[in-house]
């Protein structure tokens, strides 16, 4: 008895914050998803008016939000595989392929990890800079007219891209080293004395003992790019043409710049119900893993 | 980069991972000079940054651009300091940063060390929510946030920006697994002479918990240093700006253009934290690869 009250004791500042600044919070999105919430409610918040599933309605013909659910989705499907391979790649070399200075491409690898995504955006977009860019430069250095990378509507969704890999490779890299090393080294030995030469034991060892790996990885990587947020705020605020438009961009521009709040807690209503069917799903395949 | 270009991969599965076998193959070599490169693609747009920080303004506008800086000054810094006020905004980083992750050591240990080691009804239940409050994104919750915090009156107010982190899933998982393989007989020995629960906690469990606590904070406090959505619709004012707030608003904004002054405030926002990543990346590597989460 008396340790269940000190174990409850111990969950309480967590269980506070939870239920005032998460649960809470969730369940308010629901209800202002229902009303036309603005800046006027801001005062008296229970004042507002229902207007029933409005929003969501208005959402579903609203060219912006498409174009949002379109980029998000484009931003995750390209880009989650293309980092899940970079940081492979860098796992596998790391892991097998050398000898020396392997802290020192571990943590070179890793530097943008840490590193805030706001002055790593501020960095690349002068970096993409058409005319004064270090990109552009090298390629005049071969003799290519470097594009201007940000402002053209086909190639600034994949620059974030480029960038979100570059950032999140090393981290992925780390994951997967912690899961390479967990491969005992008899079962490399055992497919060597069968014959397989290293593709064979790569796809017949490797990427089966690595799958719980690869799944964590994908879902965790793809919750965080489904809320692609400051890499389209500072490079291209979502242009040109909307081509950059984010779900969590657009969700913060009707919220914090148009006030309009009710329309806005429908959009994080929804991006809300994407992360949690990735986060089930995840679970559901993890459990069959097990 | 692929499986393929492995050459040692034989000596590594044999277990000779260390044993000298002659020089250096072609193959490897060639891997070699694939991670070097990637090393300074990882490694190129940092230098890029803090060599832009010292070049004058004219520079920038030369075609074709310099690498070097070819007249280096320390304006942009000066710019930054006094017409932008960025020790301001480094002190209200650091103010947030500082307390979140104390908040963080002691409150997330707790619940980790009571889900590892305590018995209670509703341990499953807690658990789950840790876990889904891991996963669910904080965009969805931006929104209500604000209107509480606007009716506590809160907004622009250092509580406002600090409360919502005190006590993060992260920690509670983290100190969690770590705690799951403390021996319960130094536990008991300790309850036999007398000692209560809490008291267990903070003078057994905590210090023998230090290097766990280490990498907690260490992501706790990067993890705030570089968060920017909740600062940026909670410090609408500038003299509560935090620096990832301050150097978007004024990359966004009249300084867009003003090539070395962002640069300038992007190696401030930077560079402090790579160093202290750089001498504690032990620290950190670990812990990301024990629990393969990150803060």
């Amino acid at each position: 008895m008396r340790e269940q009250l000190i174990a409850w004791a111990f969950a309480v500042p967590f269980l506070l914050g939870f239920t005032i600044f998460m649960a809470g919070p969730i369940a308010a999105s629901m209800l202002m998803s229902v009303t036309d919430f603005g800046l006027r409610d801001l005062r008296n918040p229970l004042g507002t008016d229902f207007v029933g599933l409005d929003n969501y309605a208005a959402l579903l013909s609203d060219p912006k939000f498409l174009a949002a659910i379109f980029n998000t989705a484009y931003f995750v499907i390209v880009g989650v595989p293309l980092t899940l391979l970079l940081g492979l790649a860098a796992a596998l070399a790391l892991d097998r392929g050398i000898r020396h200075f392997r802290t020192l491409f571990r943590v070179g690898y890793y530097l943008p990890v840490v590193t805030s995504i706001v002055a790593i955006a501020v960095v690349w977009r002068f970096l993409l800079n058409p005319d004064q860019g270090l990109l552009n430069m090298l390629l005049a250095t071969i003799g290519v007219d470097g594009p201007n990378w940000l402002a053209d509507p086909t190639l600034a969704m994949p620059s974030i891209i480029a960038m979100a890999a570059w950032r999140n490779l090393g981290f992925v890299m780390i994951v997967f080293l912690a899961g390479l090393q967990t491969i005992p080294a008899q079962l490399y030995e055992a497919a060597s004395i069968d014959g397989a030469n290293r593709w064979q034991s790569f796809r017949s060892v490797t990427l089966p003992l690595l799958r719980p790996t690869v799944l964590f990885l994908m879902v965790i990587t793809t919750i965080g790019y489904l809320q692609l947020f400051e890499e389209p705020f500072v490079m291209t605020d979502g242009g040109p043409l909307d081509k950059t438009l984010s779900i969590s961009m657009y969700m913060y521009q009707q919220g914090f710049e148009f006030f309009r709040q009710g329309y806005a807690a429908a959009i994080a209503w929804i991006l809300f119900l994407l992360v949690a069917i990735v986060a089930v799903v995840q679970f559901r395949l993890l459990r069959s893993e097990a | 980069m692929t499986a393929e270009t492995r050459p040692l991969a034989t000596a590594r599965a044999a277990g000779t991972e260390k044993s000298a076998r002659g020089g250096p193959t072609p193959a490897s070599i060639v891997l070699y000079f694939l991670l070097f490169l990637g090393l300074l693609l990882m490694v190129g747009p940092f230098l890029w940054m803090v060599l832009g920080s010292f070049k004058p303004q004219g520079e920038f506008l030369r075609l074709p651009p310099t690498f070097l800086p070819e007249a280096p000054t320390l304006d942009n810094y000066e710019r930054l300091i006094e017409r932008l006020d960025f020790p301001r905004y480094f002190f209200n980083s650091s103010v947030i940063a500082i307390t979140v992750t104390a908040a963080n050591l002691v409150f997330a240990s707790m619940l980790g060390y009571a889900l590892a080691k305590l018995r209670f009804r509703g341990k499953g239940l807690v658990m789950a929510l840790v876990i889904s409050t891991l996963m669910l994104p904080g965009a969805a919750t931006l929104i209500p946030v604000f209107v509480l915090m606007s009716q506590l009156e809160l907004v622009n107010t250092y509580p406002g920006l600090i409360l919502p982190f005190l006590a993060g899933p992260f920690g509670v998982f983290l100190t969690r697994q770590f705690f799951l393989g403390l021996p319960d007989e130094l536990l008991e020995a300790a309850r036999i002479d007398g000692a209560g629960e809490f008291r267990i906690f903070f003078t057994i469990a905590m210090p023998l918990a230090a290097p766990v606590l280490a990498t907690l904070g260490i992501l706790t406090f990067l993890g705030s240093w570089n968060n920017f959505l909740y600062p940026l619709i909670m410090a609408t004012s500038p003299e509560m700006y935090t620096l990832p707030v301050a150097l978007a608003t004024f990359a966004t904004g009249q300084f867009q253009a003003d090539h070395g002054m962002l640069m300038a405030g992007s190696v401030i926002l930077v560079v402090p934290v790579l160093t202290v990543f750089i001498l504690l990346q032990r620290w950190i590597t670990e812990g990301i690869a024990t629990t393969g989460l990150k803060g």
